[in-house]
């Protein structure tokens, strides 16, 4: 089958779906890959690298549609695009199904196969085909680059020869995969970096990143995020409250805010307000990556950068991805790759769409004729189970009880052997003769000795110590050499045989023992 | 010579024989306690031909130095992966021999009895024929000779499971017999039949002291070992090799008692105790109970197991030696798998290069990793690993979360998080090396599919894993060139 990406059409769009290196890839599992001419261009992919890589440049986006079997591309598609599909086609991009109703009509009609990116589940299965991560790590990045590009300071503190340089203070509110990428830039450019997130369980994430984590002196009992497939959810108004306060003692610090909070389907929440910028120092910079949903910031103006009264830059971009388009394309290009892979199981360029599957099911929204939005939950949650309650911390008290507690069943337990065993020893005595209750106390006092002793061999030489023990089980022979003087060939014959395995043993025993010994070196 | 002399020689003798098993403490004196050991038993063997008791030298020395020759041989060929096979083989050699001084003990006091009943005056002439050890039957009370029969019984009992047991053994670590768990139709039914059995001859035995009770018992102890351990798959080895050894040392002691004979009774006891406390240690490390370890097959679970999510993520060795390459400090954990494929020379190269670059390499070991205890510790000594890089687990179980890079090579129980995590699992509770907690983890398998358990391995699936499939050696060497 072929696979085919044409150029995007959408304004300002730079990235491609398909990469020569994917392309590559691709190939490996049997398919033919086509792209239009000139594609790859806006991400710094020329023609004649595609070509290179085995691609078929096709002239036009009509001839591109009509030969591929599968469509593979960015944005959700246009009016004309849905129109080029047909029966037996598959088109996989990004679809925004929640909001897009007429597109999706528009394929079930034609009875063409959609498969949304944005659906991937959050699974750990899905996590190499999960665009929307991929593009929100780049996102992250780049809101931390632009804000850089609009601060007119050092990110990190400096003492210099021209005067001491303070560190920016920078938050990061929402540490979902952009926040996070955020954070790990921030940090590693040197600033001082704060974080927010309204799902508690993520402050372990935030402080591994370097960052440090808001806490607020807030006591509800929260959701836990695995409850809704790792995203944030609705907030109660008084955690709300909670939350903007926190903000507000916060805002006149901070020298960057970038804000990346969204809650699946619904507007963007507001949590930077009017009277946070404007409590902000001159200079300072808020990027919101959440500008494309009407912004955490009111002031936001999507696609755009304007500056308040009080000199506060706000960045509404909303095209972060497209602005590192080879990063973001080569990102793509491979989840889309990870996603042929799932659907050729045979490796034989042969799509089998299997719907029991559940990441393929999740992003699938039409599908022979039918939509099939919204997929049913997926059968393995998206996050492991909520951790067990911590084992409460005992105060010394409690601890030197069980200390003492513990002592006295060791001791109930020894005097109970003792008691048991030295009745045992006394039966013994009374049935036994003298000669063998000589011989036992030997016994006994051997194998406290042997107890003694082996507990202080190291573990490294356990096998030296089997062999050894080996060689000197083998003093067995001293009773076998009592014997062989006996007036009985039976018994001499047994007692020689006796003698020559001891033997073996011995030798054998000792000598690799020295052996395995020899072998073991300092460095 | 006189008795005293002997007895002497075997005081000195039990002491060297103490201190050559205490100094395995650690590696250094350990290669001086070997000698104590062949000095030792040197002395004893000396001792005992010279004393009372003994005769045809000639034919003993003989026979000594042939079994010496051979003992020699196997020593110099055998090769690092097989020592649990060595080890069995001989634990075999010691059982069969003291099934051997058993049946000789029972025949002299047949010996005795016959002496006694020909007549009172030729009493004296017709002991000395028989040589020293019937004297000190002819000694001995009813009640003591009641007592010697038990003793030489369990002794026999002792040796001829041990025989068996390790027989099989040696096949299953060799490869020769099936390391599964197989069992006969009756299962353990069979075995406490045949114990039963044993009892019932014990009885029939000190009661009319003839030999066809004793016969029918060693044929059931000799059924009760081959029986028993076939029944234990391969991964158990470890507890079964080392409750041979225990078993032979046992053996050792009840002759001992049979024959009146201290240095065997100190000298059985300290093998004896030694291996019960190797066959205690190993139990702890999976955490099950010797009980449950014998009658083979693993504990009742008490809910469905957890399902693992995910898959498996395989990387090539170009994307390990990259890894490698940025690691600043690696740990190795190595299994069985290692073994099988010889691949600790390669290891050990790879420990070189990185070590040459200023990294910190270590190795983890697991109480059970190999087939014996002690395995993976002699294999990578023969590799030339020097052992202060080479970790128990308790020892190096904190560091992981701060290394780059674990690298699994051939192991999979020991490093299964389900063990904490689930508490269904078979192997709940078992400790087991935290390798995931690491931020990388290479997971170096033959393919995909559970290991000797047929337990599911998480960690397989973890993020942070990847799968480096094939065999052990050739991966290795496919690796080596890459690091730079």
């Amino acid at each position: 089958m072929k696979i085919g990406t044409p150029k995007e059409t959408y304004k300002g769009e730079n990235r491609v779906a398909m990469t020569p290196d994917s392309a590559l890839q691709l190939q490996k599992l049997g398919y033919e890959c086509l792209i239009e001419k000139g594609a790859g261009a806006a991400a710094g992919f020329s023609d004649a690298a595609y070509e290179a890589a085995g691609v078929e440049v096709m002239k036009t986006a009509a001839s591109l549609w009509k030969a591929a079997d599968i469509i593979a591309k960015v944005r959700q598609p246009d009016a004309t695009e849905l129109k080029r599909l047909t029966k037996d086609k598959t088109l996989i991009s990004f679809f925004n199904p929640a909001g897009n109703e007429e597109g999706m009509g528009a394929a079930k009609s034609k009875g063409a196969t959609v498969i949304a990116m944005e659906m991937v589940p959050r699974i750990s299965r899905a996590q190499k085909m999960d665009a929307l991560s991929s593009m929100a790590n780049i996102a992250g990045y780049r809101a931390v680059i632009e804000a850089g590009n609009n601060f007119g300071r050092f990110f990190t503190g400096q003492v210099t020869a021209a005067g001491k340089v303070p560190p920016a203070k920078v938050l990061i509110v929402g540490a979902g995969v952009a926040g996070l990428a955020a954070i790990g830039t921030s940090t590693s450019l040197g600033a001082i970096t704060y974080a927010f997130d309204v799902r508690p369980e993520v402050a372990e994430q935030v402080e591994s990143m370097g960052a440090e984590f808001v806490y607020l002196d807030f006591k509800e009992e929260q959701q836990d995020g695995a409850a809704t497939g790792g995203y944030a959810s609705v907030q109660s108004e008084e955690f709300r409250e909670a939350q903007l306060a926190k903000f507000r003692e916060l805002a006149p610090e901070m020298d960057i805010v970038i804000t990346t909070a969204l809650i699946p389907n619904r507007e963007a929440p507001e949590l930077w307000t009017k009277d946070m910028v404007e409590s902000m120092k001159p200079g300072s910079v808020i990027v919101d990556l959440a500008a494309e949903k009407g912004g955490n910031c009111k002031l936001t103006v999507p696609d755009e950068k304007i500056v308040t009264d009080n000199g506060v830059t706000i960045i509404g971009y909303t095209d972060f991805p497209s602005r590192m388009a080879a990063q973001s394309s080569s990102l793509y290009a491979t989840n889309i790759r990870h996603m042929m892979t799932d659907l050729t199981p045979e490796k034989d360029g042969k799509v089998i769409h299997d719907m029991e599957d559940d990441v393929i099911r999740g992003a699938t929204v039409t599908h022979e004729g039918e939509i099939t939005f919204p997929p049913p939950p997926p059968k393995v949650q998206a996050i492991a189970a909520q951790k067990k309650p911590e084992v409460k911390e005992l105060t010394p008290e409690e601890k030197k009880a069980q200390e003492i507690a513990a002592f006295k069943a060791q001791t109930k337990q020894q005097f109970t052997l003792l008691g048991v065993g030295g009745a045992l020893m006394l039966l013994v005595g009374l049935i036994a003769p003298a000669s063998f209750m000589q011989h036992f106390i030997v016994f006994v006092l051997a194998i406290f000795v042997g107890f003694q002793v082996i507990w202080n061999v190291s573990h490294s030489l356990h096998t030296p110590l089997m062999a050894i023990t080996n060689a000197i089980s083998s003093i067995i022979i001293v009773g076998a050499l009592m014997q062989i003087g006996s007036g009985s060939f039976l018994v001499i014959l047994l007692a020689a045989l006796s003698v020559f395995m001891a033997g073996i043993n011995i030798f054998g025993g000792f000598l690799v023992t020295r052996r395995m010994l020899a072998m073991f070196q300092k460095s | 010579m006189e008795f005293g002399f002997t007895t002497a020689a075997y005081v000195v003798a039990a002491v060297l024989f103490i201190l050559s098993l205490g100094g395995l403490s650690n590696q250094e004196s350990a290669k001086r306690a070997v000698w104590y050991g062949i000095v030792g038993m040197a002395l004893a063997v000396f001792a005992t031909l010279v004393g009372p008791g003994s005769g045809l030298w000639l034919l003993s020395l003989l026979l000594i130095a042939g079994g010496g020759l051979i003992g020699q041989y196997v020593a110099q060929r055998v090769q690092m992966t097989e020592m649990p096979q060595l080890v069995a083989a001989m634990h075999s050699l010691v059982g069969l021999a003291a099934v051997f001084v058993g049946f000789n003990a029972h025949f002299e006091i047949g010996n005795v009895a016959e002496v006694y009943a020909i007549a009172d005056a030729a009493k004296e002439i017709e002991l000395d024929g028989l040589g020293a050890f019937a004297k000190l039957i002819a000694k001995k009370t009813p009640a003591e000779l009641a007592i010697l029969h038990v003793e030489l019984f369990l002794g026999i009992f002792i040796g001829a499971i041990t025989f068996t047991g390790s027989v099989v053994a040696y096949g299953k670590l060799a490869g020769k017999v099936t390391s599964a768990a197989t069992k006969l139709p009756g299962g353990h039914a069979l075995n406490a039949g045949a114990a039963a059995l044993s009892l019932i001859c014990l009885i029939w035995y000190t009661s009319s002291g003839s030999f066809f009770p004793l016969l029918l018992m060693t044929l059931a102890a000799l059924f009760i070992g081959y029986h028993l351990i076939m029944g234990i798959g391969g991964a158990d080895m470890p507890v079964v090799v080392s409750m041979l050894n225990s078993y032979s040392g046992w053996a050792a002691a009840a002759i001992g008692f049979s024959l009146g004979n201290d240095l065997l009774i100190v000298v059985g006891a300290l093998v004896g105790s030694s291996g019960a406390i190797l066959s205690y240690i190993m139990c702890k490390a999976m955490n099950r109970h010797f009980v449950s370890v014998i009658l083979g097959g693993f504990g009742g679970t008490s809910g469905p197991q957890m399902e693992v999510e995910g898959e498996q993520v395989a990387i090539e060795a170009d994307g390990v030696a990259a890894a490698l390459n940025d690691a600043d400090s690696v740990i190795i954990i190595p299994g069985y798998g290692m073994a099988v494929a010889q691949a600790q020379q390669s290891v050990s190269e790879l420990v070189r290069k990185l070590r040459a670059r200023g990294k910190n390499v270590r190795f983890a070991i697991h109480p059970v990793a190999g087939r014996l205890p002690g395995h993976m510790n002699v294999l990578l000594a023969e590799a030339k690993v020097p052992y202060d890089i080479v970790m128990e687990m308790d020892e190096i179980n904190d560091d992981f979360p701060d290394t780059d890079v674990a690298i699994v090579i051939g192991s999979n129980d020991i490093v299964n998080p389900a063990a904490q995590e689930d508490p269904n699992s078979p192997i709940a509770g078992m400790p087991v090396l935290e390798c995931w907690k690491a931020k990388q983890v290479f997971v170096s398998k033959r393919g995909q599919g559970t290991g000797y358990s047929g337990i599911e391995n998480p960690l397989f699936f973890k993020e942070n894993t990847r799968m480096f499939y094939g065999d052990a050696k050739a991966s290795l060497d496919k690796l080596l060139p890459m690091i730079d």
